[in-house]
């Protein structure tokens, strides 16, 4: 019933510096939120005396003056960041009970700029999914048409819903090949997957290191803004992070596309795509237009191998990164008589299904023998699907896409792992090429789900990429709010 | 056994014929560096177990490695002391295998693109002779833990302190050919890498350890299949080792049987090689580019400046003493083995006699030293007082046996050579009318001897230059006794 559900991240850390309410009573209505959304299942872990705690911090501040970015704004964090000393699982069995005693870089640098923790959200175990139905506590709710029981999408379906469902201002997400984008898509909000480098991954579970990025989930283009501008940043303990100033983008909301080049990829408009998101992928393109924005085709001809290239790569990453989940150190161990047994039997319980099998995939692509047809190809030709978004980039400064070929399914419908696959068909490409992407909704299909409309730029041109999405957002005007979320 | 063929050293006269070792090597070693090769973890040996292990070494969920420079920079010594070629750009591969003492589940080293390329070393034989052996590469790449299985009877102990501790593999070509000759290589390149200082060559604490790969085969026949000897650390265990090992794989083939392509350990106790695994048991180690690090490059400007700050190493500078201190090529080569003993023998022999100072080092100092098990950094004799010795020797103030004695004292008492000489008037006499005192005195005591000798029995002579010096108490300068006897006895 609160009215500071309302409040946006932007919206809500103005009226906290005014004083219009405290940050303890933010956190508190988002703590109500939570209890009253839980049947969504978007959290694993909920640290209410520790979020009051910060909020109380965070009213002191704003108190003496000292308010900070992000003080007193209460947010989610996805459970592949580990947190210190607050249970950490990458919704995973193998690591039920797991306490970091340390703090990933993006969340230190949340808490640093004054952001208030609310807990940790579920996602796909190890963020290998797209529709959170890999977690190992159950799956997670789309609050839209919340009764007939949508996929958030995945893998940050929980941080996706929690912000969908108003239990958490915001959240953080990782994005490897589209698992910020796809539900955020789905859920009718904003995911921006920053470029490769832009966010240490330090302290965030690894799955493909090639290829994860951490990035905000938010209500608006400027939240993301906000959000990314507190997450990002050079650290010396991650060696793919970028050495590179990030100029603050809350410089460039109003910016406009006027003069701008918009390419929109032929391969990118093929069969499979519904209706629906190809009437609204038009509508973009025409708002774009009319916002002075000049619309050039392109093509990136390796497209379609994207999906492939994909699956072998971060398999085979996912294959050695999750090697260390043994049994021997920290999470879950089950004793056996041998080594090799006690190696079986706690990967064999500890891993699900999903996870199971890309490991195994990703063992087979790297075996003697197999290595050059499968994961060296799939390296070359990444080199191609880069090199085609490089050749683009000469000509135009964003490219627009559908975030997915289809809005939300229903949980438990899509049995078969290459449909799934199949979702991250327009997030991938820009994955490989380590390139930022933002997904935002531009309105809702026949059935009033929400439509997801991507927008990809080159590498480091965050701030562009936030200019254009708020053109987008504003013409689209997205007023819609689920019908799950906390009232 | 045909006793009469004289066989070279590293090959076996068998039933058929003559066999010939090829042998090539893996030296493992750890680079001195206070951190380790990815963490800022301690790489200091002899730690409590579990005690130098970071948050990266024990590979806890979204940790990532950092590239320690220093390392990096002792890994591009080293390949400019094997005159290799330096790769400007190289690549860090993950090698997956499972092990309770392999945190991350896998090793990251370098496969593809190491650090350092082929080069080439000369290595000192025995018999004086000198032979080129080839370096394949070198690269870099992560120790394990350790497993301790004897501590508890069902379970094992890890100790994760040597975890993520930088090694540097230098891989040999096939180019060694006798157990000495293999010997005689890991000296030589545990001596380059302490004179450039990129790791301790302590082989008790397993700073250096070597893998021998050995095969034999005919003379002139092609390569046979090769064995794996794994983790010897001692000159001698891979003397040994290769030469048992060798000698097995002569008798099997001898018997009509075939070499199996597999692992060995060397039983130190048995002086075997035993079977660990074979090639069908081997992993598929799965090796990949590790994406959390970038590839490593660097600029032939910074290589340069790496090259820079070697040090004069062993090979010139053995050619270097033996031009300007004009020692023979064997004493450069034992004074050129430790950069101890070049330091100490430089200083003691500037100015002085080359040659003698050598001599004295070698065969008096290194001798006392070993007698008493002391190392020459802690020698009782300073490379100055050592010199002002051979001073002494060399102006004449002490006999060589005289000096004998002068050096026994130093190495007990520490003190300076002519301070005991002073001390203990040991001067030498040297002057005519004092030793002609000492031979007068000799002659009228032994008349008749003086006779016997003017009379032709010439080996007297000796025994009056043993009468003046015992007179003397060993003082007398024995040239100038010599040359004034014989004015005597004309």
């Amino acid at each position: 019933m609160s009215d500071l559900l309302k409040f946006d991240l932007l919206s809500a850390s103005i009226a906290l510096k005014n004083k219009e309410f405290s940050s303890l009573e933010l956190t508190n209505a988002y703590l109500e939120a939570i209890e009253q959304t839980s049947a969504l299942g978007a959290y694993l872990e909920i640290v209410k005396d520790h979020s009051m705690d910060m909020a109380k911090a965070s009213d002191k501040n704003i108190k003496n003056g000292t308010a900070r970015p992000l003080e007193g704004l209460p947010i989610g964090v996805k459970d592949m960041f580990c947190t210190k000393y607050i249970k950490t699982t990458a919704s995973s069995k193998i690591l039920d009970n797991f306490c970091p005693p340390y703090e990933s870089t993006v969340t230190q640098n949340l808490w640093d700029d004054g952001a208030v923790m609310l807990g940790k959200l579920s996602c796909d175990e190890f963020a290998m999914g797209s529709s959170n139905e890999t977690a190992a506590k159950g799956n997670v709710v789309n609050p839209w048409q919340k009764n007939s029981k949508m996929s958030p999408g995945g893998s940050s379906g929980g941080s996706a819903s929690a912000v969908a469902s108003r239990s958490a201002l915001a959240a953080t997400g990782t994005d490897t090949g589209g698992s910020i984008r796809q539900p955020a898509a789905f859920c009718g909000i904003t995911g921006l997957k920053p470029t490769y480098g832009r966010c240490s991954r330090w302290g965030i579970v690894a799955f493909s290191s090639s290829l994860d990025q951490a990035g905000p989930l938010t209500r608006t283009v400027s939240d993301a803004a906000l959000m990314l501008n507190s997450m990002a940043g050079h650290d010396k303990k991650d060696s793919t992070s970028a050495n590179l100033e990030m100029p603050d983008l809350m410089n460039y909301l109003d910016k406009g596309v006027k003069g701008k080049k918009i390419g929109i990829p032929k391969e990118y408009t093929q069969d499979g795509i519904s209706d629906d998101i190809v009437k609204f992928y038009q509508k973009s393109i025409n708002w774009l237009k009319v916002s002075g924005a000049e619309i050039v085709p392109v093509s990136l001809p390796h497209t379609k191998y994207a999906l492939p290239v994909y699956y072998i790569i971060a398999p085979a990453e996912a294959s050695s990164n999750l090697a260390r989940y043994d049994g021997v150190r920290y999470g879950k161990r089950n004793e056996a008589a041998s080594l090799d047994e006690m190696y079986e039997i706690t990967r064999g319980n500890g891993f699900g299904e999903e996870v199971k099998r890309r490991i195994m995939i990703g063992t087979y692509v790297l075996s003697s023998g197999y290595y050059d047809a499968y994961y060296l190809k799939a390296q070359k030709v990444r080199r191609l699907i880069k090199e085609d978004f490089d050749n683009v980039f000469e000509e135009v400064d964003y490219i627009l896409t559908p975030s997915t070929p289809t809005t939300a399914f229903e949980l438990g419908k899509k049995q078969d792992p290459l449909t799934m696959y199949l979702n991250d068909i327009f997030t991938v490409p820009a994955s490989l090429a380590g390139l930022p992407g933002i997904s935002l909704p531009v309105g809702l299909d026949k059935s009033g789900l929400p439509i997801g409309i991507q927008l990809i730029a080159n590498s480091f041109d965050e701030s562009g990429l936030i200019s254009t999405a708020r053109v987008l957002e504003r013409s689209a005007e997205f007023n819609f709010i689920a019908d799950g979320a906390a009232k | 056994m045909n006793e009469s063929i004289n066989l070279k050293p590293g090959q076996i006269n068998g039933e058929t014929g003559i066999w010939e070792m090829v042998i090539g090597l893996e030296i493992h070693a750890q680079i001195s560096s206070k951190s380790k090769l990815f963490s800022g973890a301690s790489a200091s040996f002899g730690a409590d177990a579990n005690s130098n292990v970071s948050l990266v070494d024990a590979a806890m969920p979204g940790m990532l490695p950092v590239i320690n420079e220093f390392c990096v920079e002792q890994a591009v010594k080293t390949g400019l002391a094997l005159n290799a070629k330096i790769n400007n750009v190289s690549i860090f591969d993950r090698k997956n295998y499972f092990y309770a003492d392999l945190p991350q589940g896998y090793q990251i080293s370098q496969f593809t693109k190491p650090i350092v390329g082929e080069g080439e070393i000369i290595i000192d034989l025995d018999d004086g002779l000198q032979t080129t052996i080839g370096i394949e590469r070198l690269h870099l790449e992560q120790d394990a833990g350790k497993s301790l299985h004897d501590q508890h009877p069902s379970k094992s102990y890890i100790d994760l302190n040597r975890t993520g501790v930088a090694l540097m593999e230098i891989v040999s070509k096939p180019d060694i050919r006798s157990p000495q000759e293999a010997g005689a290589y890991v000296k030589k390149i545990r001596s380059i890498l302490r004179y450039v200082g990129a790791c301790d060559g302590n082989m008790e604490e397993g700073s250096l350890r070597a893998d021998c790969n050995v095969s034999v085969r005919k003379l002139g026949e092609e390569f046979g299949t090769r064995c794996e000897i794994k983790n010897l650390n001692s000159v001698r265990f891979i003397i040994q080792a290769i030469q048992s090992e060798a000698e097995r794989q002569v008798e099997i083939l001898e018997e009509g049987g075939k070499i199996n392509q597999e692992t060995r350990l060397f039983d130190t106790s048995t002086g075997e090689t035993r079977s660990m695994r074979s090639k069908e048991d081997a992993h598929d180690y799965r090796y990949f580019p590790d994406p959390d690090l970038l590839p490593l490059e660097f600029s032939d400007s910074w290589v340069q400046k790496i090259k820079e700050t070697l040090p004069e190493l062993p090979d010139l500078l053995k050619k270097r003493l033996v031009t300007d201190f004009g020692i023979t090529p064997y004493d450069a080569s034992i004074l050129v083995e430790e950069k101890d003993y070049v330091d100490f023998y430089q200083k003691a022999a500037n100015g002085k006699d080359g040659k003698l100072t050598a001599n004295w080092m070698i065969t008096e100092l290194f001798g006392a030293l070993k007698k008493e098990s002391i190392s020459l950094s802690n020698s009782p004799i300073s490379p100055e007082n050592l010199g002002q010795l051979i001073d002494l020797i060399s102006d004449g103030t002490i006999s060589g046996k005289i000096a004998k004695d002068v050096f026994a004292e130093m190495m007990i008492s520490k003190k300076s050579p002519s301070d005991i000489v002073k001390d203990k008037g040991l001067e030498q006499v040297s002057d005519d009318t004092e030793i002609l005192k000492l031979i007068d005195k000799v002659m009228l005591e032994n008349e008749d001897k003086v006779k016997d000798y003017l009379g032709g029995k010439d080996k007297l002579f000796g025994f009056f230059v043993g009468q003046v010096m015992k007179l003397s108490q060993g003082k007398a300068n024995p040239g100038i006794v010599n040359k004034l006897l014989k004015e005597k006895l004309k």
